[in-house]
């Protein structure tokens, strides 16, 4: 009586896959000035042909398959992208959540390459790793080898797939066990592109946070420049016994960016990962989060926030597996839709089945501006025990006219009142943002975002 | 009458053909011969003297029905039908039945008595022989007599100007009615089971009420053991006119042996301006046995159109039989002011399967909609509820509110919730709530420290949990569906 | 007539009744004190068969018969009541219907007819009557939405309605101010009979001032460290339990 098993990942069969904008995406591949770096690594050579072979033979995913039912990627692959080369471009403003004049640990990408000259990686605890991958390929071959590929498996999602074949930089964090990294660890992601064409990059993260460590990682992905941009990422998340990691990502690129990212995250027994992404920019984007809860009394949180308008195309779909007993899950999105901007919030909750005493909870809500506004939730429960407490809430609707009416007659004028109301209604989930000087940053970027709505 | 001679050419029609086809199944035959083929229709067709658009028809369906495939998404498996083997026609006769009951199997005999179901009716049930067709017997039984309350009845819808009647008898009397309405709610192309059953239903019901009249009784209660073997591609069509109202029953809260291992059903529901139907179904279909051997496969195509303004459409299902239930009851709220509604409770146990839900298609303005599911698995079965909210751009200020409830039993079963919530009006308000969660074994040892079997708390509770939808049920429909809730959890647990 | 005898009783592994003994008569009305921690729910869920809590050793007799053998609805049915110191909620069971499934559940059991819709009402109305209650109570899903004082008056009109020969109350006080407190007293005290013996399990005396025992036990690290008339508990109430050997800072 199969259902499929939710311990074994889902394999792709060409149902739903569009195997002929596979060429398209891969022939760049080969004419790759000097190639990928750590070429001739074999764990990284096998690693890289997995995922292009898996993308060869499935290409882009479509709206046949059950998890991109409402983000359709068919222009995506009539565009012909060019992989974005290393820029030396000077950035003029970096995103930060510090005060003005504050410095700390940061590393900069830059389409997809890591700039030296833009990071900084002092002031880190003793042990801590925090570098470029492609210098992190020679130095640190058997670590990257044991991780890297192995929640993000190259079979499991076909963009993954492409990310792997393209796999050359990206930020690499580990947090030896037991240590503690108070400041925040800044990830800046900054798209360049190149005016008139259509650039690709795909870069990797991998953060590791091991036995009873802790970190805070900010991920600011920004566009800058013209063109079309696509960013791939693939991030890979080990959270350790008794570790926390929050992992905090404000998504602000351009207007023409493409931004695909997934998350894939394993939380140890009594660990924590607390994850929150708040997007306000890109033509289309979507973040796929996966947290698995794979020890005992684990934690997860997943939330988030979204403000969209115009013509953009903004995908949440999250999973949490709860495969072991006692795990808690918690996850509050909230989003806000204005013009002809389209949102699309799936969200599952599997319970394997042992995962007795599992906790989870899930809300969503939408709010909607605008008469062309649109929304499509999917959030499913799977559970496969039965001692288990698990409920999910899910509204869409508009502002309430009673509550603007009241503000407008107290003196309030009507865009002020709306922009009062939108930003009670997020706070809901900016709250959830444990980090104070966090939650603060993005307050100021939802807050930038309704003075421009006005 | 017209259909008549067009019955008479379309018989000669089949037998002229017979060389064409290479058919060469006498027209007079009982049975079908196996397989599914462009003449076994046209053999259903004629047997049933049916007019050429209704051939046609038919016909088209077949034709879309061979270029599709089973689908795939439900979370149900079940190893391959082969469609060519089985017979699509049987005329109905009289089978082989028990001589009394001593002679029916003792468990079905324990299920009718704990459902309370009369030693009369049971017989007929069970299919002991001398108890349908026309014996004194059944004449004289003053409680449950079907053919004196048929009659009786009959006479006084027929005065109402209500026509209640099997669908083959509305295609030879209400041929115009029954053209205008039949597959414009489900239409032949629509899926898989319900384009096979265009092409090849047997029989069903068919209601029509007129304007402004309300139908004084529950339709179909009084007919349900009549209406039992209706076959297991039935077609039910109900309309509504203007101002009309009616309720129907579907089905039977007692276990019925059914030889079919494949049924796939189609009702549509069609309601004008301010017009009401209230549709309850009790399906308690042969589930299979205790390892998940044999046992129904119910997938079922149900849908109303409420295409008047202020119409409403409310469906409530009792759903504990099958082996495996596929089946969305479904409202497409097309007139302003119109109102969807859909109450559930699915009980699965052993290895039951059921993927069931609702589709409320929002287009009307303020067009609204509740949907409450309750669901509970026990032993290793699976179930889902898996339903669409839909709101058009047009349907402003439409509401919906779903409430999915499920109740698990033990560690080996699974309960999923699968919700599609599409909104394309910023004035439409979603509400959606899910939980899961189990019997609590402080409610279990409260009952039972009040003197109440383990068994009966159970049953109980799970009421309990169901009560919301259970109001819903008809009255005289409500109490048996309360012992089946308990009967259908028996075993499952300690 | 109850007999327990050197009861023993772990929960989950852990041994929390050390050697119980008690005897209680027709129409007695015993009361068991103690602090904290001392087995006093332990022993009532023991009587009324709890899972979870394991008689590793003892007896209990209930008029003759070997009550430990028992499912906890045929404890029930014997006449065993526990009055819960936190009742349960069951949504969307009403509180009649869950009145009429266990009193038929128990007639049945003792060989009576069962009663049916209209002699039930007669008797429930006579009952809530007699307890000053509301109907409205009887329309709602069972103690759900209920306030402590509704709960504990609940527990009281099964037990009226249900008619045990033994009713243990557990910590009946806890969460009543003392007009609720006054109440459901008034309600147990109208059910006491010569037929009938209770065992009140209570932290404080506060109680026994309005259920007044004819005896009372100390229980105190899973045994009975003392016995007496109903003085006992002022004594308790003076000194607490310290010279029992138990440090309280309640």
């Amino acid at each position: 009586m199969s259902n499929p098993s939710p311990l074994q990942p889902m394999t792709y069969s060409t149902r739903g896959a569009d195997p002929a904008t596979a060429p398209g995406f891969l022939a760049p591949l080969d004419a790759l000035p000097g190639g990928l770096p750590g070429a001739g690594l074999p764990w990284l050579d096998d690693l890289r042909s997995a995922g292009r072979e898996r993308f060869a033979a499935v290409g882009l995913p479509t709206i046949r398959n059950e998890s991109w039912r409402y983000t359709n990627l068919r222009d995506l692959g009539k565009v012909g992208f060019e992989p974005a080369g290393a820029s030396a471009a000077a950035i003029d403003l970096l995103p930060t959540v510090r005060a003005a004049g504050e410095s700390g640990p940061r590393l900069v990408f830059v389409d997809g390459r890591f700039r030296a000259d833009l990071s900084a990686t002092a002031g880190l605890p003793a042990g801590v790793e925090l570098l470029g991958l492609a210098d992190a390929f020679a130095s640190h071959g058997e670590l990257l080898a044991a991780h890297l590929g192995r929640l993000a498996a190259a079979d499991d999602r076909p963009l993954v797939a492409l990310n792997s074949a393209y796999l050359a930089d990206g930020p690499l964090l580990r947090v030896p066990a037991g240590v503690q990294v108070d400041q925040p660890v800044e990830l800046v992601f900054v798209s360049v592109g190149t005016e008139g064409a259509a650039t690709a990059r795909h870069p990797r993260s991998l953060l590791i946070v091991e036995a009873g460590a802790r970190a805070v990682v900010v991920e600011h992905h920004v566009g800058q420049g013209a063109g079309t941009t696509l960013a791939n990422h693939v991030t890979e998340v080990f959270v350790g016994e008794g570790a926390t990691l929050h992992h905090y990502k404000a998504q602000r690129e351009g207007a023409a960016a493409v931004h695909l990212a997934h998350i894939a995250a394993t939380v140890a027994t009594g660990g924590c990962y607390d994850n929150y992404i708040l997007t306000t920019g890109g033509r289309l984007s979507r973040n796929e989060v996966v947290s698995r809860l794979d020890g005992t009394e684990a934690r997860t949180h997943v939330s988030g926030g979204y403000l969209v308008r115009g013509n953009q195309h903004v995908d949440t779909t999250t999973v949490i597996v709860h495969a072991q007993p006692n795990g808690t899950s918690r996850e509050v999105y909230k989003g806000v839709i204005g013009d002809s901007a389209r949102a699309v919030f799936q969200g599952k909750i599997t319970v394997c089945p042992g995962a007795q005493k599992t906790d989870g909870y899930q809300l969503n809500r939408a709010l909607l501006l605008s008469d062309t506004a649109e929304i499509d939730s999917k959030p499913e429960l799977e559970i496969h025990a039965d001692d288990v407490k698990c409920s999910h809430g899910c509204t869409a609707g508009e502002l309430d006219d009673d509550a603007l009416f009241y503000l407008r007659a107290r003196g309030i004028d009507r865009d002020t009142a709306q922009g009062l109301l939108i930003g009670a209604f997020l706070a809901e989930s900016l709250e959830e943002i444990a980090e104070e000087s966090i939650r603060d940053a993005f307050q100021r970027i939802v807050s930038g975002w309704l003075e421009e709505q006005k | 009458m017209a259909a008549q001679p067009e019955t008479i050419d379309q018989v000669r029609a089949v037998t002229e053909q017979k060389y064409k086809y290479g058919f060469t199944t006498d027209i007079e035959a009982e049975v079908a011969p196996k397989g599914l083929n462009e003449d076994i229709v046209r053999f259903i067709s004629a047997k049933k003297g049916e007019p050429e658009w209704l051939l046609e028809w038919r016909l088209k369906a077949f034709r879309v029905w061979q270029t599709m495939e089973e689908p795939q998404w439900a979370a149900v498996s079940f190893p391959p039908i082969d469609y060519q083997d089985a017979h699509y026609y049987a005329a109905p006769k009289k089978k082989e039945g028990p001589k009394s009951l001593d002679e029916v199997d003792p468990e079905l005999l324990k299920t009718y008595e704990k459902l309370g179901i009369p030693l009369r009716e049971q017989e007929i049930l069970a299919g002991v022989e001398g108890t349908e067709g026309k014996t004194p017997a059944i004449a004289v039984d003053a409680v449950f007599d079907s053919v004196s309350v048929a009659t009786t009845f009959k006479a006084k819808l027929e005065e109402m100007g209500i026509i209640f009647c099997s669908i083959s008898e509305a295609v030879q009397k209400n041929p115009e009615l029954v053209r205008k309405y039949l597959g414009s709610v489900v239409p032949y192309t629509d899926n898989f089971y319900a384009t096979l059953n265009c092409a090849v239903f047997t029989d069903g019901s068919f209601v029509y009420i007129p304007k402004g009249v309300r139908c004084p009784m529950e339709l179909s209660t009084y007919f349900r053991i009549n209406q039992a073997n209706t076959g297991q591609f039935e077609r039910t069509l109900i309309i509504a006119d203007e101002g009309a109202c009616v309720s129907y029953l579907e089905g039977c809260t007692a276990p019925k042996r059914d030889e079919n291992q494949l049924h796939a059903a189609v009702v549509e529901l069609v309601a004008m301006d301010d017009a009401t139907i209230k549709y309850s179904t009790v399906q308690n279909w042969y589930p299979g046995n205790e390892d998940g051997v044999g046992g129904i496969y119910n997938f079922v195509t149900k849908r109303g159109a409420c295409r008047g303004r202020n119409s409403k459409i409310s469906w409530t299902q009792v759903e504990t039989g099958s082996a495996i239930t596929w089946k969305y009851p479904s409202c497409i709220l097309q007139g302003d002011n119109s109102v969807g509604e859909f109450y559930s409770v699915a009980i699965t146990n052993n290895f039951q399967q059921a993927d069931t839900g609702t589709k409320m298609i929002h287009i009307g303005k303020n067009t609204r909609s509740t949907i409450v599911s309750k669901g509970i698995s026990a032993g290793r079965a699976q179930q889902t509820y898996r339903g669409l909210v839909k709101i058009l751009p047009k349907a402003e200020g439409a509401r919906n509110h779903t409430q999915c409830d499920s109740l698990l039993i033990g560690d080996q079963c699974g309960a999923h919730t699968v919700p599609y919530i599409e909104s394309r009006n910023r004035s439409a308000r979603i509400e959606h709530e899910a939980t899961t969660a189990k019997i609590s074994e402080d409610q279990l040892f409260y009952c039972r420290q009040r003197g109440i079997s383990e068994e009966d708390a159970v049953s109980l509770i799970v009421n309990g949990f169901c009560k919301e939808v259970l109001k819903e049920l008809p009255m005289e429909f409500a109490v048996e569906a309360q012992k089946l809730v308990g009967i259908s959890l028996e075993g499952s647990v300690g | 007539m109850i007999e327990i005898k050197n009861l023993h009783a772990t929960v989950d592994g852990k041994e929390i009744l050390k050697g119980v003994d008690l005897t209680i008569r027709p129409g007695e009305v015993h009361a068991i004190m103690g602090p904290n921690g001392a087995g006093k729910s332990t022993l009532s869920y023991v009587l009324a068969g709890r899972d979870g809590y394991e008689v590793t050793e003892g007896s209990v007799s209930f008029y003759g018969k070997d009550l430990l053998a028992m499912e906890p609805e045929e404890r029930a049915a014997e006449g065993v009541f526990l009055a819960f110191q936190y009742p349960v909620e069951i949504p969307g069971v009403g509180n009649t219907t869950f009145l009429k499934t266990a009193i038929n559940a128990i007639r049945k059991h003792r060989g009576e007819k069962e009663l049916d819709a209209m002699q039930f009402l007669k008797l429930i109305r006579e009952k809530t009557k007699a307890l000053g209650m509301s109907d409205e109570m009887l329309k709602r899903a069972v103690n759900v939405g209920f306030s402590g004082g509704e709960k504990k008056r609940n527990e009281t009109l099964q037990m009226a309605v249900l008619e045990p020969r033994f009713a243990v109350l557990d910590e009946t006080d806890s969460g009543l101010d003392i007009d609720a407190l006054k109440i459901v007293a008034e309600g147990v005290n109208a059910l006491r009979s010569p037929e009938r013996s209770m065992l009140v399990i209570t932290h404080y005396q506060r109680l026994l001032d309005y259920i007044v025992p004819d005896h009372v036990h100390v229980l105190a690290a899973g045994r009975i460290v003392k016995s007496g008339g109903k003085e006992l508990a002022l004594e308790l109430e003076k000194n607490g339990y310290r010279d029992f050997g138990v440090n309280e800072a309640a």
